[in-house]
């Protein structure tokens, strides 16, 4: 059992807001944790040859920050059954300040015969959207 | 273009992986994850689980040992240089955690040309050392067309 009754939850609730700092170091340590090496997540001169316009996040990188605000709220990441995103738009990664990620989340559907709600999460960067449909199911 | 013939084409399965404990306390780092089921044992095993909990898009590594065996393939002909991630889900029949051996199983689900780019989705499932399913994992990467 978690702490939240979902009797009590209304659609359209906001569940948590947090801000994330990703910075080149944050990059290469997604890359030898994922095993994801692709160097346009750390070389602009690569980027900028693959026609980029510099360093950008792992999508894959923005979708796992993204969930924190679902397992944050629930107290159990174990209970997030379903998460899928789409990629929308790029997180440029500045050498230097590096990219804040703001990742809100809010309830998207209840559903009470399998104990679990759908959580709608929005993640921006530079006040732009950069997940589509970002969704993720979590049990109660 | 990627080659619309590899619709339906399943790969053979990857090799066992096995999923170490201070692996998921590097992922959950780097994804900047503070669960305490993600990086305390104690926390995980009070919540239930064997062991530390994996966060919910870990099976991105399993998921990849499976796409590399499709770009290595030349009858699918994905340029990698090209690719972009179009999107990406994860459906669990439970959660991945320390301890856990995985091998995936990889079947292109569709083509589909959009002008001069391709769509490839790709299903994997994720099966442990039972053969019981834990995750599918679904990705569509857009391949873009020459310039």
């Amino acid at each position: 059992m978690t702490h939240i009754n979902i009797a009590s939850l209304e659609i359209g609730q906001q569940i948590g807001s947090s801000e994330y700092l990703l910075t080149r170091d944050s990059l290469v340590r997604y890359a030898g944790a994922s095993g994801d090496f692709n160097p346009i997540h750390y070389r602009d001169d690569f980027a900028k040859s693959v026609g980029l316009d510099g360093v950008l996040a792992h999508g894959m990188l923005t979708m796992g920050v993204a969930a924190q605000v679902a397992a944050d709220w629930v107290g159990d990441a174990g209970r997030i059954i379903d998460y899928g995103v789409r990629f929308t738009k790029p997180v440029w990664v500045d050498a230097v300040d590096g990219a804040v990620l703001v990742v809100t989340g809010k309830i998207g559907e209840i559903d009470l015969e399998n104990h679990k709600v759908r959580i709608d999460i929005s993640a921006t960067f530079n006040e732009t959207g950069v997940l589509g449909k970002a969704q993720a199911w979590v049990r109660l | 273009m990627v080659n619309p013939n590899v619709q339906g084409k399943t790969y053979p399965a990857t090799n066992p992986y096995l999923v170490g404990r201070e692996k998921i306390r590097e992922f959950a780092h780097a994804v900047k994850s503070t669960s305490a089921v993600n990086l305390d044992l104690l926390s995980a095993q009070a919540a239930g689980y064997t062991d530390l909990v994996a966060p919910p898009t870990f099976a991105v590594v399993i998921q990849e040992r499976s796409l590399a065996t499709v770009l290595a393939d030349p009858e699918a002909d994905i340029d990698f240089s090209r690719v972009v991630h179009g999107d990406q889900r994860f459906v669990y029949n439970r959660p991945i955690v320390a301890g856990d051996e995985l091998t995936s199983e990889l079947t292109v689900a569709s083509v589909k040309s959009l002008g001069a780019h391709s769509m490839v989705t790709f299903e994997t499932k994720i099966f442990d050392i039972s053969r019981d399913l834990v995750c599918t994992a679904i990705s569509t990467l857009v391949v873009r067309g020459e310039d």
